[in-house]
Parts: C-alpha cells; sequence; structure tokens
C-alpha cells in the first residue's frame, strides 16, 4: 500500500517537468516517458546511487548477520565435525533428516520434543486472552494512582532476563528457598518440598511463569485500546439500560478484538518459536523430558551433544515450518480481516 | 489514557451489590498480582543486606535483620565480578549508542524518495525480522568469522534491528516535510539535514529505541552462552546463571575445589551461596528497577508504535 502511494509521487513530480519540456522533444518523452527530465535525471539517478552508497555498510552487517547464517544450512548435509573444516566433511545427503523419521530412539525424543512445543505453545495460545482480561479489570479500578501503580507493578517482570526470573524461582522455590523455609518454619512439611527439581507440573509452571513476566506488560496495549474506544457507544449502551457488565460485554470486549485476533495470529504463527532462554535457564536433569522444547532441543544437541549438523538438520526444518506457518497465517488474516499481519 | 476511561464509569449511576462485590474481588486481585510481582524483588534486596544467618535461617521475610554491605564488598571482590559489569555495561552503552545511530540514519535514509531501489533495499532490511537461520547455523557463521569469543559479537549483530527502523521512518514520515524541503533549499547537504533536523526532532523516538535496546543488551544472556567462552567475556547475566548454578552444588564443591581457583567456592567459606547469589541478582536487577519508573512511558510508546506498525 505504502509503496504504491510512494511510487505515484514520485511519478507525479517527475511527470510535471516531462510534461512541461514534453512538446519541445517528442522522441524522448515517447521512449522514456518517466525518467528523462531535461537531462536532470541523471544528476538526480547519481545523487540516488550516493545516498545507496551511505547504506552500504548496513547492507553488509544485515547480509553477514541475516543473510549468511541461512548458508549455514548446508552444514545439514554433512557430516560435519567441528575441528574438521567443512571442506573435509563427508557429503551425506539427507541422512540426518531420514535419521528424524527412521531412527526409533530418535523418533521417540522427537515426538516427546514437539509434544512439549505443542503444549507450550498451546497453553500460551489458550492464555492468550488473559491479557485482555487483565486490561478490562484493570480499567475497571477508579481510583487513578491506584492503577498507575499497578501498572508499574506488574510490567516490571517484563524486563528482567530469564535467568534473574530463575534467580527469583530459585530464591523462592529451591529446597532452602522462602517458600520452603516458610513451610517448615510453620511446621506444615517435614521435607522441603521439589518445586524446581522436579518433573510434576512442567508445563503449567512454565506457563505460570511466563504469565507472571508478561501478563501485566501484555495488557498495556488493551488499555491503549480501550482509552480509544468511542464513548458514545457506552453512551449508547447506557441508553439502551446496559450495566457495567453489559457494557464490558457488549461493548468493550467485540471493540478489543481486532487486537486480539492480530496478536493470536502472530502467536499462531510462532507456534514452533518458543525461544530457549526460559527453558535453558529452568532445565534440569529432572525436568528435561518435559521442558525441552524445539529451541531448547536445538541447542542442547548442538552445543551440548556437538552434534552440529543434526542441530542444524531439525533448525532448518523448524525455520521452514515458521516462515510456512506465518504465510498461511497472513494469507488467512488478509481473507478473514482484509489485512496483512506483517 | 486513563482519563477517558474513568469517565465511562462515573455518569452517576449508583452501583449495584453485586458490582461493588466485583469491585472488591477485582481490586483484591490487582493487590495480590502486583504483590507477587515485586515482593520477589523485595525478598532479595532485604537479604542481600540482612545478617547472612538470619538469612539462611529463613527469617527474613519482610524487613531488613542485622543490616550489612559485607555481602557488596565481598561480591564485588569476587574475580570475575568486575570484569562482568565491564562488559555488562560496555555492550550496554556502545551497542545501544550505534543501534540508535543506525536506526535514526537508515530510518531515514529510506524516506529519501532519491534513493537507488529504495524500496528494494527497504525490504531487504524489513523481511530479515520474518526468517531465522537458526541458533546453530548462527553459530557456525560467527565463528568462520572469527567473531565468537570477541566482545563484537555482542555489538556487530544488533546493529541493525529493522522494527527500530520501521519505527524511526513511521516517525520520520508522520512530521511535515516543509521543514526538511527548506532546509535543502538553503543548500543542505543529506547529512546536514539528518544531524542538525531529523535527529533532534526524532528524539522521542530514538529514545524508546535506545531504552529497549538497553534493557536487551543489559538482559541478554544466550549470546553468553553460545558465542563466547572466555570467561573474560561473560557478562553479568551469564555469570549470575553460572552462580545459581554452582549453587546447587556449591556444598560438595566446597570440598572439593578446595585449593583451585573457584571464585565462588572460595567465597562460600564467608559469605553463603545464597547470601551470594542474591547479591549478584540485586546488582543485575537494580539497573533496570532504577530506570524502569522514569522510562515508562517510553516503554509503553514503544509496544504502541510497535503495534500500530505490527
Amino acid at each position: 500500500m505504502e509503496s504504491q502511494s510512494d511510487a505515484s509521487t514520485v511519478s507525479l513530480t517527475k511527470s510535471g517537468p516531462d510534461r512541461a519540456t514534453g512538446l519541445k522533444r517528442k522522441n524522448g518523452v515517447a521512449r522514456n516517458h518517466v525518467k528523462k527530465d531535461r537531462g536532470g535525471g541523471q544528476s538526480v539517478r547519481r545523487q540516488g546511487f550516493k545516498l545507496w552508497m551511505l547504506i552500504v555498510p548496513f547492507i553488509i552487517l544485515s547480509l553477514i548477520f541475516s543473510y549468511l547464517p541461512l548458508f549455514g544450512w548446508v552444514y545439514a548435509f554433512f557430516d560435519y565435525q567441528p575441528p574438521i573444516p567443512l571442506s573435509e566433511s563427508k557429503f551425506v545427503g539427507l541422512q540426518w533428516f531420514k535419521m528424524l523419521v527412521q531412527n526409533p530412539a530418535q523418533l521417540h525424543t522427537i515426538a516427546q520434543v514437539l509434544i512439549n512445543t505443542f503444549a507450550m505453545s498451546g497453553l500460551g495460545i489458550l492464555t492468550s486472552i488473559f491479557p485482555l482480561f487483565f486490561a478490562i479489570g484493570l480499567n475497571e479500578i477508579r481510583t487513578r494512582w491506584f492503577k498507575n501503580l499497578v501498572q508499574t507493578l506488574t510490567t516490571l517482570p517484563n524486563f528482567i532476563s530469564w535467568v534473574l526470573v530463575y534467580s527469583v524461582a530459585f530464591a523462592m522455590f529451591s529446597s532452602t528457598g522462602m517458600i520452603n523455609q516458610l513451610l517448615e518454619n510453620l511446621r506444615l512439611i517435614a521435607e522441603p518440598v521439589k518445586f524446581l527439581d522436579s518433573d510434576s507440573w512442567t508445563w503449567i509452571k512454565m506457563l505460570l511463569w511466563s504469565l507472571w513476566k508478561g501478563l501485566g506488560w501484555g495488557s498495556i496495549m488493551y488499555l491503549a485500546s480501550i482509552s480509544g474506544i468511542d464513548q458514545e457507544l457506552y453512551e449508547a449502551a447506557q441508553v439502551d439500560g446496559a450495566n457495567r457488565w453489559q457494557q464490558i460485554l457488549h461493548v468493550t470486549v467485540p471493540q478489543l478484538m481486532p487486537t486480539y485476533m492480530v496478536l493470536l495470529m502472530l502467536s499462531v504463527s510462532n507456534f514452533l518459536n518458543n525461544g530457549m532462554d526460559q527453558y535453558f535457564v529452568f532445565q534440569n536433569a529432572f525436568n528435561l523430558k518435559h521442558i525441552q522444547v524445539l529451541d531448547l532441543y536445538v541447542y542442547n544437541i548442538g552445543m551440548g551433544n556437538n552434534s552440529l549438523s543434526l542441530a542444524t538438520a531439525i533448525s532448518m526444518l523448524k525455520s521452514l515450518v515458521s516462515v510456512v506457518l506465518l504465510i498461511s497465517v497472513n494469507a488467512i488474516s488478509k481473507r478473514t480481516r482484509g489485512e496483512s499481519i506483517i | 489514557m486513563s482519563k477517558k476511561a474513568v469517565k465511562s464509569v462515573s455518569p452517576a449511576q449508583r452501583r449495584t451489590t453485586g458490582e461493588k462485590a466485583f469491585a472488591v474481588f477485582n481490586g483484591a486481585f490487582f493487590i495480590l498480582f502486583a504483590f507477587l510481582c515485586t515482593y520477589p524483588f523485595w525478598y532479595l534486596m532485604i537479604n542481600s543486606v540482612s545478617d547472612n544467618a538470619a538469612s539462611a535461617a529463613g527469617k527474613v521475610n519482610w524487613w531488613i535483620q542485622g543490616f550489612h554491605l559485607e555481602n557488596y564488598k565481598q561480591v564485588f571482590g569476587l574475580e570475575g565480578m568486575g570484569q562482568a559489569s565491564l562488559v555488562s555495561l560496555g555492550r550496554t552503552v556502545i551497542g545501544t549508542v550505534l543501534t540508535v545511530m543506525a536506526s535514526a540514519f537508515l530510518g531515514f535514509m529510506f524516506t529519501q524518495k532519491k534513493m537507488w531501489h529504495r524500496q528494494f533495499w527497504y525490504r531487504f532490511f524489513v523481511i530479515t525480522m520474518y526468517f531465522n537461520a537458526g541458533i546453530i547455523p548462527a553459530f557456525i557463521t560467527m565463528k568462520n568469522l572469527g567473531l565468537t569469543n570477541t566482545f563484537w559479537v555482542y555489538i556487530l549483530p544488533a546493529i541493525v534491528q529493522p522494527f527500530n527502523i520501521i519505527l524511526v521512518k513511521t516517525f520520520i514520515e508522520s512530521i511535515p516535510s516543509s521543514l526538511e524541503e527548506a532546509a535543502e533549499m538553503d543548500g543542505a547537504g543529506t547529512m546536514t539535514i539528518f544531524f542538525k533536523i531529523i535527529m533532534p526532532m526524532c528524539s522521542p523516538i530514538l529514545a524508546t529505541v535506545a531504552i529497549f535496546s538497553a534493557v536487551g543488551q543489559w538482559n541478554s544472556f544466550q549470546d553468553t552462552l553460545i558465542y563466547i567462552t572466555d570467561n573474560k567475556l561473560y557478562s553479568l547475566q551469564y555469570l549470575l546463571y553460572t552462580y545459581i548454578n554452582q549453587a546447587n552444588s556449591l556444598a560438595a564443591s566446597v570440598k572439593a575445589n578446595a585449593g583451585t581457583a573457584m571464585n565462588v567456592a572460595a567465597m562460600a567459606t564467608q559469605q553463603t551461596p545464597t547470601s551470594i547469589r542474591m547479591t549478584v541478582s540485586v546488582i543485575v536487577v537494580l539497573p533496570i528497577m532504577f530506570v524502569y519508573p522514569f522510562f515508562q512511558r517510553y516503554f509503553v510508546k514503544g509496544m504502541m508504535l510497535g503495534a500500530v506498525k505490527g
């Protein structure tokens, strides 16, 4: 959309002088209607090229750090053992991809990893409506300073790293942590409860941590949307005799739905990309089975087990599926909402 | 943002019992959640300055007991701690300055309609938001480039951030171009216009970019994990992670490593592993807590702008 308007303004400004001189140089105009204008075109183009030269360093940075790693995908087709350079590594074709589905043990692990990934992302999507409720609830609070205070305090966890979240978790929930000590001092338990070093409820715990970190922050966008809702809608609802609850249900929620849908679609397109920070810091020998999502698994086998080729094969598949997901979600969005999300 | 919303509630309607009950429940929920979000930080802080024995016995839950700053003195004396602070500080400052400059410059350049194949190059940058080679290919690339175990691995990949470029470009497009044109008439070159006119006008959006970038740099952990094995280049976040992990088995390692250079283990004889962990956590979180309330509006603005563009 934007590119079109740009193009049209460009051609407008350029066709101006063209038309002025056009009568004199009919040939030139007919041949090269847009580009030639009083020979100034040459200098404009040179200027444009000079401008481009200024961004070349950044193009190089982008090439190196965003595009070049794509060529790293070739390692998925070799048996790459780090000290030996790629040129001396054996070309194995699709061996790693075949191994993923043919080796039973590997297949079993991959299946579990996928289940974990789907569970965490699924739970994330199921709870993605929570920030919306959070915002509506917060908006119902009438004391302004309290509302602002809550907003400030609840968005804070979003700005700390997952390492710090883990440090907090450790201080609170480890066997010598605050909760266990409190329970022991109250003589409620004899043995410390293993909140962290166990595999019970791993998915739910991870969900709770990400809610703790992200709920307040996630609600900010909805709060802003709420304040942008046309007040006449509420007045009309009041005239119709709607109470607060009905106003929320029939005015606020429908008004927030477009925002919610965009975010929902984005999280669907990121279904395979859980990131690894959270799961990496919380992983240990006990919960490994249920905490290993795709991103973490790729790291663990690549950097931990040094199976760089296999890890590359998996991350390549993951990236390709993600791009396909993004494109299809975008297509759905275009069809249903008439707007693209990317 | 709340003014209008508050008004919508008010029009002199009496609250029903149900609504009152809801208000109480609602308020209670937010008090509880706000408490859950802040108490852990408070807990870490009071324990880091309290008597270590009382802290170890779990007696420090609400207020400081036996105030002392020995933990901080000891922690800053830890070998590696000063270095890690420098690394974290360095990457935050240098990384932020460079990415702000780059975002401002590229955002501005992409509003220059004359530029050679402007749309193509704009998309060339923006499209990188939507694909990712993965960490292993990225690691191999960095290794081949000789960037692993260098400070620059923290900085260089973070300079060009397409999202920030979009933010700045959108912002510049929203301001009237007459000023820029006037300057051009007066013979100002592209760079003069950029530094003298565009940069000052963009300061609100650049502040947003700066803060997001600074928080990102300060909090970043994964890049140390993947690219760095040289402990001189550890960031604070990574150091904290190793401390937490070592604390798990510290009791054992104190005996095992009695003579070796294990800093944490050596420290444990004076301070408890827990006190060290908490103190380091506080040091890591303090800068964020300190800047956060002042810059909250920028965070919010950044998020809103991001939402608008999507």
